[in-house]
């Protein structure tokens, strides 16, 4: 048989590797700078882009995109090449998508802290940027497929199916998520409002944990791990098993992160139901992780690497066993809108994808610098200080969210809130946010003893930019044999299996979303509900901009609790028709500070002029930083930006708001004389003086819209006093 | 653009059926891919699963 030769290429395994360490210490630090802020909010400086809302973004785009995103691509582009015995077919592909990927996190860096956001968790950035993704994502996909094309190995190795499901999901999340109509340049409005906005975000966020953190990450394991142990892996049946269900219900569980929101509840229990199942293949496929090291775990004392594969597998496993259980409806009472919830994602960030990502590193560059490393030792302190870095994130975050939740629970025996003051709950939780923070300084003070260690690894020896190999040429007229199984058709033929890949995820998304988006009687309209003024709309935009639902949600879930802390007069909780002219919906996920959505009314003008002001001085002890900056003071010049706002209002007509032509040719006027109102109101208090075009007067206008409208339908006003 | 996806589709009779025929549709193929793995070549398997370590062999340093 014609033995071919042939290169592979390192040259952009190692760009990626270098990439992701640079990027992650960025992110990580990011990270514990906001970690920081919660103690001590002043760490903004009343500066916006170091500001919380808005470093937020940046810390998880940092995070998921650029460190774990580089470094899966690097582990792909190494691990490809090899299981198909072919170069990567395009050079040209490979440096368009490096270079172009690095582009978008730079944008990422420069546009997030500005406030450009379109404040769809995990898809924060604007729209020229979205269709950047898409395009570097295509030229990673075409090369990828393309070299599957050319391969050399007729069989595709397991590995190889979750980087085909990779790209083709995330594809398509990426795609329909992002589906916004421009205004401007630098701001876009979701297509989806309200509900299906909410559902849209969801089905996105998940399968971003699942399709980007997840299934390469898989991948990765199944390559790297036999690799590394030198034994092939525990059962080739059981990955199987493990690929077509993981990829077939993972696509469906998005709703268990609305569980007791407005959403309708059909599909709450859907998803429910296949986030339960999913403990199965996740913990086939950690099974299957940890079992490949059977008879060989004297090996795990002596490789660092398979130390850093162990603890990363047996997080994904906690990950995975304690994301079903939060799934269900009388957990997740407990748990959503808490701590509990960045416990849980960082146990699979930090321990399953960062470790993981931690032991390739050490097994792959002194791999392709023809060395070895530099310090096993270094490499066994990394992975101790690592461990306890994750311990000391976690465990506290976990206190603070049971803390909160049973806190915000807790009544008098008269019926009364034990803790009414949304405050005491949160500077309760200030030890554990400290601890916290020491948790992410450990994490950090392990990466730069990665960064030394990788540092003089890779001075110690030198890239072998192109790696000579050869093998067969594969039989272009094979038949495959008789009596074979479809599945080992599949297995041969790429393309068929990214199609067979596509129609499975998509079953799912289409049997979740489409419903939701078509039948009317998902979303029982309101009457009362219309859309926000133009003085309004400016200042939903600036709640947008700072990045405000990363710290107060929009819904007023089903409980008693709940309605009684946030609507005491009426007792009401959120509905789905409230939403409709939300675009984008501004839920949020997490309450470090107290649910807004029925903040209007509740407070008079001035509160909110003093607290934006400073929080502290009329919450003493809050932890939201000073927005000083909405405030023509100082010298600063505030003013509302309404250059946009016809743009703004027609945009929204297009979408389906029903402002009238009237409405849109006098929109200067209303919005003039709804600012003077407010700011009539705010000049009385002689402390205060305000003039009606600051952007403060916009977001107080906001704030007390919010919530209001469903106090007006006297039909839905069932527990008035 | 979803204004007109809407008002075309809107009309889906019995639409509540989706989430039992996901469920059937998922239980068929899993059993499917059960009775392949149960039934499937074990040589086959292990030639596959050695496929990361035999990948090492072609490389020439």
């Amino acid at each position: 048989m014609q033995m071919e030769r042939f290169r592979y290429d390192n040259a952009i395994v190692r760009n990626f590797i270098v990439a992701s360490i640079l990027w992650g210490t960025v992110g990580f630090l990011v990270g514990l700078w906001v970690a920081l802020e919660l103690i001590f909010p002043q760490l903004n400086f009343e500066l916006p882009f170091l500001t919380f809302g808005r470093l937020r973004a940046l810390h998880t785009n940092a995070v998921i995109f650029a460190f774990v995103g580089n470094a899966m691509f690097g582990g792909i582009y190494y691990s490809l090449q090899r299981l198909l015995k072919a170069r990567m077919a395009s050079d040209l592909l490979s440096a368009i998508h490096f270079w172009g990927w690095q582009l978008i996190i730079v944008a990422a860096a420069i546009t997030l802290p500005m406030g450009i956001t379109s404040s769809k968790e995990y898809a924060e950035l604007e729209w020229p940027i979205d269709i950047a993704i898409a395009l570097v994502w295509v030229a990673f996909g075409v090369n990828m497929i393309s070299t599957i094309i050319k391969r050399r190995e007729r069989h595709l190795y397991v590995a190889i199916w979750f980087y085909i499901a990779t790209f083709v999901t995330v594809a398509v999340l990426h795609i329909f998520n992002s589906l916004e109509l421009p205004v401007s340049l630098f701001k876009s409005y979701s297509v989806y409002a309200g509900v299906q906005d909410a559902l849209v975000q969801w089905w996105y966020g998940h399968n971003a944990v699942a399709f980007f953190l997840t299934t390469p990450i898989l991948g990765l394991m199944y390559y790297f791990l036999p690799k590394a142990a030198n034994r092939p892996v525990y059962s080739y049946r059981l990955s199987i098993i493990h690929f077509w269900a993981l990829i077939f219900l993972y696509i469906w569980a998005g709703p268990h992160h609305l569980l007791y929101s407005a959403l309708p509840d059909w599909a709450q229990s859907l998803g429910t139901v296949f986030s339960v199942m999913l403990i199965a293949p996740s913990w086939g496929g950690m099974i299957n992780g940890l079992l490949t090291l059977r008879g060989a775990w004297d090996k795990v004392r002596e490789s660092v690497v398979l130390k850093f594969f162990v603890v990363s597998v047996t997080a994904y496993g906690m990950s995975t066993f304690e994301g079903p259980m939060l799934s269900l409806k009388n957990i997740n009472a407990i748990a959503h809108f808490t701590d509990w919830i960045p416990a849980h994602v960082h146990i699979g960030t930090l321990g399953w994808n960062g470790f993981l990502i931690f032991g390739m590193i050490y097994w792959l560059m002194p791999k392709i610098y023809r060395t070895s490393l530099f310090s096993d030792k270094m490499a066994n302190a990394h992975f101790w200080i690592g461990t306890l870095g994750i311990l000391f994130w976690a465990l506290p975050m976990y206190v603070a969210g049971f803390t909160q939740s049973l806190m915000w629970k807790d009544f008098n025996p008269d019926g009364t809130l034990a803790y009414g003051n949304f405050l005491e709950t949160v500077t309760q939780l200030i030890p554990m946010y400290a601890l916290r923070a020491l948790g992410g300084t450990l994490y950090i003070v392990g990466m730069v003893l990665l960064i030394i260690n990788v540092v003089r690894t890779v001075r110690s020896g030198e890239l072998l930019r192109e790696e000579e190999a050869e093998a067969p040429a594969l039989e272009r007229a094979y038949a495959g044999h008789k009596g074979e199984h479809w599945h080992r058709w599949i297995e041969r033929k790429p393309l068929q299996m990214t199609f067979w890949s596509l129609v499975v995820i998509l079953i799912g998304g289409i049997i979740e979303i489409v419903p939701t988006i078509l039948i009317k009687s998902n979303i029982p309209t309101i009457a009362s509900v219309k859309p926000y003024t133009a003085l309004e709309l400016e200042g939903r935009d600036i709640y947008i901009r700072e990045g405000c639902n990363a710290c107060h949600s929009q819904m007023v879930r089903p409980f008693r609790s709940e309605v009684v802390r946030y609507d005491p007069v009426h007792q009401q909780y959120s509905m789905a028709g409230e939403y409709v002219y939300d675009h984008p919906h501004l839920w949020g996920s997490k309450r470090t500070g107290p649910d807004l959505h029925r903040e209007g009314g509740k407070y008079p003008h001035s509160w909110h002029y003093n607290h934006m002001w400073d929080p502290t001085s009329m919450s003493p002890g809050s932890l939201m930083p000073r927005y000083t900056w909405l405030y023509s003071a100082n010298g600063r010049d505030a003013s509302l930006n309404t250059s946009l706002t016809e743009k703004k209002l027609k945009a929204m007509v297009q979408l389906g708001v029903p402002y009238t032509e009237e409405y849109i040719a006098n929109w200067e006027e209303e919005l003039n004389m709804q600012a003077k109102s407010i700011a009539d109101e705010l000049n009385k208090d002689p402390n205060i003086k305000v003039q009606p075009r600051e952007e403060i007067v916009a977001l107080i206008a906001y704030l007390q819209r919010l919530g209001t409208d469903i106090k007006k339908e006297p039909a839905l006003a069932l527990n008035q006093p | 653009m979803m204004k007109y996806a809407k008002a075309s589709m809107e009309t889906i009779a019995g639409i509540e059926i989706f989430p039992l025929i996901s469920l059937g549709i998922f239980f068929a193929f899993f059993l499917a891919v059960g009775w392949y793995v149960l039934r499937a070549d074990k040589r086959h398997f292990r030639k596959m699963s050695e496929m990361p370590i035999d990948a090492n062999e072609t490389t020439h340093s």
